[in-house]
């Protein structure tokens, strides 16, 4: 190994990987959420269509997208390595766990919420970006882009779905919560001006992401109910 | 005795408020027991009487050894030294809590008075891969030693000793620095935290050097050892969960942790170490 690989190999090394990874896709989360906001803007979903037409063939989001695939892989694979230590770490389990109160339990399940956003977004995968390359979708009436949207519209007509989508959003929200303050500290920022508003910075982000975001299916369901009725 | 004590109170005719209560307790112990590093170990139960509030968690246990070599059976093993709360010897997990249900201390000063009668209390050993269990409560903890000895320590020269304070330190750096030189080195950190990471003890060891002018020889060098031979050891990761500053007797807080990353960081990116 080089001693460029043996330094994200350590423990820290690991962790680094993590919070530089995990900074990187809060950041896409903003970008992604704002793309799907566009969603409820009222025009059958023409300017969400235009603007995943554009994702797709703009050469600069494309290396983008090979960059994020890469983020999502090193934060799994890196995830999965330093639970599978930490787990052998302690080979025999306390009979009585009491912790003090101090630890917020969405700080003592990182490792949980992560693999089930892995089966999220799995599904996520399947049932939504595999249209953008692999099984193309008609274009919109009256255009020559692909009509995106109403596949969305379509999936969110379900309320199993919906509530499967709003349940997967809240444990992003707690992975959130420990995740944004956590990055910072891996990254060495504790400064006694600084750290408390990145906390609070943090508690917010990982409320108004995971909501904005569960709120578009919320909203197209009522919109599906209220235009049958 | 406290019968003697109440008849003496009414002999003298004065009038008291209360008569002397009892506040001796039972208690219903449950300890782990294992007989050596390979054994696989489990926990047995036993009755202690007549506690005292006054004694502390040790003396508590002393007094369940004895009656157990009486009977002749085998005392309960755990380490234990100064019994003032500055060794950091005394490791044991006490109702899924190191040290004892108490903020800031060692089990050495916790005191049966935090308990109550007819209690049942559950004693283990700190459980960590690197930290082997000898015996009963008795872990050993030379993994931490090895730490200390990859890189806790600095170049003195030779000659006559210096003054002591020639070299100018701001308050606050000396401040922070002994700060982190209060640790004991008890393992505590490790017991409490869910991966059984060492990451406060590294991190205190490394700060209370990297802070000051004597420790900059070997700074960068310092925190790369010193990491590489946590992790050879056998510990966890840090998630931070913040249980370890919580149940750290000395209180050691999380920006060192902060400071040892920083520390990794730099030492990474500026050291000449390809190796």
């Amino acid at each position: 190994m080089s001693w460029f690989t043996k330094a994200f190999s350590t423990t820290i090394g690991r962790k680094l990987v993590m919070s530089l990874t995990g900074i990187f896709l809060i950041l896409f989360l903003i970008e992604h959420l704002i793309g799907n906001l566009l969603l409820l803007n009222g025009d059958g979903g023409l300017a969400f269509n235009e603007f995943a037409h554009f994702m797709k063939y703009n050469r600069l989001i494309q290396i983008g997208e090979v960059v994020l695939f890469g983020g999502f892989l090193f934060h799994i694979i890196d995830g999965i390595i330093l639970i599978r230590k930490n787990r052998k770490s302690r080979p025999v389990q306390y009979a009585v766990s009491n912790k003090s109160e101090v630890t917020s339990w969405a700080s003592k399940l990182m490792g949980p919420f992560g693999i089930i956003i892995l089966v999220f977004l799995i599904v996520h995968m399947y049932d939504f970006f595999r249209f953008k390359y692999f099984s193309p979708v008609a274009d919109m009436p009256g255009t020559d882009i692909s009509d995106l949207a109403s596949l969305v519209y379509i999936k969110f007509q379900s309320v199993g779905y919906v509530a499967f989508y709003v349940i997967a959003m809240a444990v992003v929200g707690f992975h959130l919560y420990h995740g944004f303050q956590s990055a910072f500290q891996t990254l060495g920022v504790n400064h006694v001006k600084y750290s408390p508003i990145i906390k609070g910075l943090g508690v917010l982000y990982s409320i108004v992401v995971p909501l904005g975001m569960a709120l578009i299916p919320i909203i197209i369901y009522i919109n599906h109910i209220t235009q049958q009725i | 005795m406290l019968n003697l004590l109440n008849e003496a109170i009414n002999r003298t005719g004065i009038k008291a408020d209360k008569t002397i209560k009892n506040l001796n307790m039972n208690l219903t112990l449950k300890i782990w027991r294992q007989k050596n590093q390979n054994d696989k170990g489990g926990f047995e139960s036993y009755q202690v009487s007549d506690v005292s509030p006054d004694m502390s968690f040790l003396e508590m246990i002393d007094v369940l050894n004895e009656d157990l070599v009486k009977e002749d059976k085998d005392p309960v093993h755990f380490d234990h030294d100064c019994r003032e709360g500055i060794c950091g010897t005394c490791s044991m997990v006490i109702n899924g809590r190191p040290h004892g249900p108490k903020e800031g201390i060692t089990t050495c000063q916790l005191h049966m008075r935090s308990f109550s009668d007819g209690d049942h209390i559950t004693i283990e050993p700190w459980r960590a891969k690197a930290f082997p269990v000898i015996k009963d409560l008795v872990v050993d903890r030379t993994s931490f030693d090895r730490i200390q000895q990859a890189g806790g320590y600095v170049s003195v020269n030779t000659g006559g000793a210096p003054d002591a304070n020639e070299i100018p330190i701001p308050k606050r750096i000396a401040d922070e620095a002994f700060d982190a030189a209060t640790c004991i080195g008890c393992g505590a950190c490790v017991a409490a935290c869910k991966n059984a990471s060492a990451m406060l003890f590294v991190s205190a060891k490394v700060s209370q050097l990297a802070m000051l002018p004597q420790g900059q020889v070997e700074r960068k060098t310092r925190v790369e050892k010193m990491v590489a031979q946590m992790d050879e050891e056998g510990f966890g990761a840090c998630t931070n969960t913040g249980a370890c500053a919580a149940e750290c007797p000395k209180g050691i807080d999380l920006s060192n942790i902060a400071r040892l990353n920083r520390e990794y960081i730099g030492a990474k990116l500026k050291s000449e170490n390809v190796s």
